[in-house]
């Protein structure tokens, strides 16, 4: 199977739909000549032309409105924010307008849109380059949050987007981009809505979103050297949230440890804990437990950064201390 | 147009020169590892930020951008505290929080640069509404790219302060790219001056490779802006001759358009200039340009000297 990074599987995945489906255009800050900062729309432009992949003025409102309206004409637009920091000059045409015309419409118009951005801290780009604001948008009804944390979800979560009727807010962490893996050429899905099982286990259970993903499978080898065997569950799409995977597995290993980069307060973490402690409390041994970032504006300081964001140590203490 | 003072002219000399070698020197130390996230230099665009700022008076404010190592050092900012940020340490500007794109200095009137392009326009309008509100003889001097004009915090901010005839100079400058995005096809109009006219604002375009035609403009400006009538638009045509940021592969732009600007190096022109009313000033401009690179020789040994920030301390200054 071919090797790709992060940033190519989104590529391919792109290129696909492309190809495949006239309705899908791209529109962002910078995607034409540069192929947007990351290099994931590079050569599109010559490929599919100025009309289907139109760069824009830095305008992140019009941006997502023009997809907005787009979609409600039958097109597939992907927009592209190029950070999620940038999101918040976009948050009217996202909160107000596209989460709800679905629903003030009693379903008559659908608004199939993807807004693909990027955050993530770990560049010293500091505070407003590097935020975790996906919470902002699980607390929306009427859009679905994603979040891949490898090449070959990026590519299969992100075609699902793609054919997806709903408005989707698609956030890639920066620092996978150069992260490879196994990815099949030919086009294949993954559902929203559905977590996945990344490795079996019976002593505790750990969600972990995006690039904290990574960390926790980094501790595995210090994990299994020490006889601990946790479950580790990518939620993938945090919002719908796929409750039942999550549940299943708490049922068999009564302890919850939730890992992401974003603040704690009010953030997917938040709701997860809340969630399984309303419906699972007679499963749980201990206290269900979250992992998060600091609540701070990212630093731009390498050691502060550092100190903001959970690291793999962190990980490792934390799971001592539920079991 | 009346003359400029020579002393005038040497201080803008100087500065120009202190913020082409700052830069020069950030650029050093990044591909040295020793400074990270992202550089955004002013090199070719020196003119600007020392013509305009040459022309403002104590009590006055600027707001800057992500671009903003230029409109520091234009204010006066300290080289030390301005390199010992970029590299992170507790002795900088913002103690090592903020890096390259958050330098702020209160005192000596500098509201801040900016990450969120346009993001700093609408504040610069505020601090301009509290100097009116105070009576004070005061302005603000904002800055923005080209590319922040496509924004709507860029309109919303200019309709208020015509509106308000507020005591504010709005410095455009346009240096043709927002990272790989030609002016002409992001902006549909050539003159981006004409922008202000759709506010019924004062405008006036301005060479801004030039550093003492900025520098006349700007004080001719802000002569308007605190007779109360109301805020000008100058905007400043220039050029980035480096990348975007320091790795950029400038894969956008003709090199040999590059090098046409190279050679309209707005340093070069101001020396010429000054040379050609009197040659004898040759040896004064070069002992300028000796003591610069002393003072950012000095800057790099107290920023790599100077501590790092305890990451106990990492959640400290988040509210007061
Ligand atoms: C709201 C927002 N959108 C996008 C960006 C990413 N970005 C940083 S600088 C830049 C280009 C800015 O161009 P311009 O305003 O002309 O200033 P220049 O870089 O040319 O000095 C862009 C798009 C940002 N920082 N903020």
């Amino acid at each position: 199977m071919p090797i790709m990074t992060f940033a190519e599987a989104l590529r391919n995945a792109l290129y696909i739909e492309m190809k495949k489906d006239p309705k899908v255009i791209l529109l962002g800050e910078d995607i034409g000549v540069l192929g947007n900062v990351f290099g994931v729309t590079k050569g599109f432009l010559d490929e599919f032309g100025c009309k289907r992949v139109r760069s824009t003025p830095i305008s992140e409102a019009a941006i997502t409105g023009a997809a907005i309206g787009a979609a409600m004409l039958g097109m597939h637009p992907v927009a592209e924010i190029m950070y999620v920091d940038f999101t918040t000059m976009a948050m009217d045409q996202i909160i107000n307008q596209a989460a709800k015309m679905r629903y003030m419409s009693a379903g008559k118009v659908k608004v199939p849109m993807v807004l693909r951005t990027q955050g993530g801290a770990g560049s010293g780009e500091a505070a407003q380059h590097c935020q975790s604001l996906e919470s902002l948008f699980i607390h929306v009804p009427g859009l679905k949050v994603v979040m891949p944390s490898n090449p070959y979800d990026a590519k299969g979560l992100l075609l699902s987007a793609i054919r997806d009727e709903n408005p989707v807010i698609f956030i890639e962490h920066k620092l996978l981009y150069p992260i490879k893996g196994e990815v099949p050429e030919e086009e294949y899905t993954i559902p929203l809505g559905k977590a996945e099982i990344k490795k079996e286990g019976n002593d505790l259970t750990i969600v972990a979103t995006s690039y904290m993903l990574q960390k926790v499978l980094n501790t595995l080898p210090v994990l299994d050297n020490e006889g601990i065997y946790p479950e580790v569950i990518d939620p993938r799409t945090l919002s719908p949230l796929d409750t039942e995977t999550i549940f299943q597995s708490i049922q068999k290993t009564h302890h919850l440890l939730v890992v992401q980069e974003s603040s704690a307060p009010a953030s997917f973490a938040a709701e997860l804990l809340a969630v399984v402690s309303e419906n699972l409390f007679d499963y749980l041994d201990a206290p269900p437990r979250r992992l998060c970032g600091l609540s701070v504006p990212i630093p731009y300081n390498k050691k502060l950064e550092d100190a903001s964001i959970p690291n793999e140590k962190d990980i490792i203490n934390i799971i001592k201390d539920i079991l | 147009m009346e003359e400029v003072d020579i002393k005038v002219l040497f201080d803008i000399y100087k500065k120009m020169n202190l913020i082409r070698k700052f830069e020069q020197k950030a650029i050093q130390l990044y591909w040295e590892g020793i400074n990270r996230g992202a550089l955004h230099t002013y090199i070719g665009e020196e003119a600007v930020a020392v013509g305009v700022c040459s022309a403002l008076r104590k009590g006055d404010y600027i707001s800057s951008t992500h671009r903003g190592h230029g409109h520091c050092l234009a204010m006066n900012g300290d080289p030390n505290l301005m390199l010992a940020e970029l590299l992170g340490k507790e002795n900088g500007y913002c103690r090592g929080r903020g890096g390259s794109m958050h330098i702020a200095d209160l005192d000596l009137g500098i509201l801040g640069a900016n990450g969120i392009v346009g993001g700093g326009i609408p504040m610069a309008v505020g601090a301009a509404m509290a100097l009116d509100y105070q009576e004070k003889s005061n302005v603000v001097a904002c800055f923005f790219g080209d590319g922040a004009t496509s924004t709507g915090a860029f309109h919303e901010a200019l309709n208020l302060a015509s509106i308000w005839n507020l005591p504010i100079l709005f410095i455009c400058e346009n240096n043709f790219y927002a990272i790989s995005t030609c002016v002409t096809n992001a902006i549909a109009i050539q003159d981006l001056a004409n922008r202000a006219k759709a506010y019924g604002m004062t405008s006036q375009i301005v060479d801004g490779n030039d550093a003492i035609q900025v520098y006349q403009e700007t004080k001719k400006a802000r002569d308007i802006a605190i007779s109360g009538n109301g805020p000008v638009f100058l905007e400043c045509k220039t050029y980035r001759t480096e990348g975007h940021w320091v790795a950029d592969p400038q894969i956008y732009r003709d090199r040999k358009e590059v090098e046409e600007w190279r050679k309209k190096c707005p340093i070069e022109a101001l020396k010429n200039k000054i040379l050609q009313k009197d040659v004898s000033k040759k040896k004064l401009l070069e002992s300028i340009e000796k003591e610069v690179e002393q003072i950012i020789l000095q800057a790099e040994k107290f920023a790599k000297e100077s501590p790092e920030p305890n990451p106990k301390d990492v959640q400290k200054f988040v509210l007061v």
